[in-house]
């Protein structure tokens, strides 16, 4: 899929803008949720650069929820840090999903790249991009999608932080079901079109639902994920 | 002290799951069912990431997340910009909550 081009430096400004626009929903969706974020790392006694910087080098939205929560309960060091650590094994599977994509990019993109890997741009990543995905598959555009939603994360954090922005709960919880909106709007353009796909998804929700009332949450994410993804090992035909 | 202690070792502890498939993904040659395998994950994570928890946005509430997702799937279904999706999902949450809640 190499594509040459007279002129690499305008082909991968080009790239970057696109990445950008890409990742607009993104910034969209997480700078609400950063903003009540932000707000509650301060009532769980952090300064409001503590928590710019949490999201700073963090950057992930459910562990950050969960780790200040678990700080205002009381809970130990290693217990917060034991707790992000199994709520993003998720990441990890998602990485290998996105780290095929990369595969042709330097050592160092790959690192850097991996750092911005969330629920939300691996979604936009993977299915995102329709029939243009795989012009997508440059590290200018890749770099794009992923610092514009970084740059919604941290903003709105110290928007929250700061209390300059006062997102009521009802908010929250709308623009919540709006990154859910994505995940959605990403899964069923290809699920319509390939049965293998949505019954990949369909049993990987059903399988997630059942594991759920049995392990922890994260867990049952990373199972149905893998399980699932299983079924592709018979349903997909060709390798893409 | 403790909160910089917490957020360092959240740091790695996030970083480290999303390094590790860059540092020897392709050290490897992978047989054709594991390329399936690969090619299947953002479908079944996706599925994974949406049901249940969409249910659960609002603990008390799984119908306003229901509802949010099921507007979310009637716009993906009318072949809307993902901008919209997610708009209107919010939107239908909005005006439930305003009506009902």
């Amino acid at each position: 899929m190499e594509i040459k081009t007279p002129s690499p430096a305008i082909k991968s400004s080009s790239q970057l803008g696109h990445g950008i626009q890409a990742g607009l929903p993104i910034f969209l969706g997480y700078f609400p949720i950063a903003i009540a974020f932000g707000a509650l790392a301060v009532q769980a006694q952090f300064n409001w650069m503590e928590a710019v910087l949490m999201s700073l080098i963090v950057f992930a939205g459910a562990s950050q929820f969960v780790g200040v929560s678990m700080f205002l309960a009381g809970a130990g060091s290693a217990q917060i840090i034991a707790a992000t650590f199994f709520l993003n094994m998720r990441h990890l599977i998602m990485s290998l999903a996105v780290n095929d994509q990369m595969r042709h990019f330097s050592g160092g993109w790959k690192g850097f790249l991996s750092f911005f890997i969330t629920d939300e741009t691996f979604a936009l990543l993977t299915l995102g991009g329709g029939e243009a995905r795989s012009d997508n598959r440059t590290p200018a555009y890749m770099a794009g999608l992923m610092i514009t939603a970084y740059l919604g994360w941290v903003s709105g954090t110290a928007v929250g932080g700061l209390g300059a922005g006062f997102i009521p709960p009802e908010i929250t919880t709308a623009m919540t079901v709006g990154l859910y909106g994505l995940f959605i709007g990403l899964l069923v353009p290809p699920a319509r079109k390939s049965i293998s796909y949505a019954v990949i998804a369909l049993s990987s929700m059903i399988l997630n639902w059942v594991l759920g009332m049995v392990v922890e949450t994260g867990w049952a994410i990373v199972l149905a994920t893998i399980f699932a993804a299983g079924l592709g090992i018979i349903l997909i035909r060709e390798d893409g | 002290m403790k909160i910089l202690l917490v957020i360092g070792g959240m740091a790695l502890a996030t970083y480290i799951p999303r390094l590790l498939p860059a540092l020897f993904l392709d050290r490897f040659r992978f047989p054709g069912w594991f390329r399936k395998w690969l090619q299947s994950i953002p479908y079944a994570a996706l599925g994974a990431l949406i049901f249940p928890g969409v249910l659960l946005v609002e603990k008390d509430q799984p119908l306003l997340g229901l509802a949010g997702g099921l507007m979310a799937f009637i716009l993906s279904l009318l072949k809307l910009h993902i901008t919209l999706v997610m708009a209107g999902s919010i939107l239908i949450v909005i005006l439930l909550q305003y009506l009902f809640f």
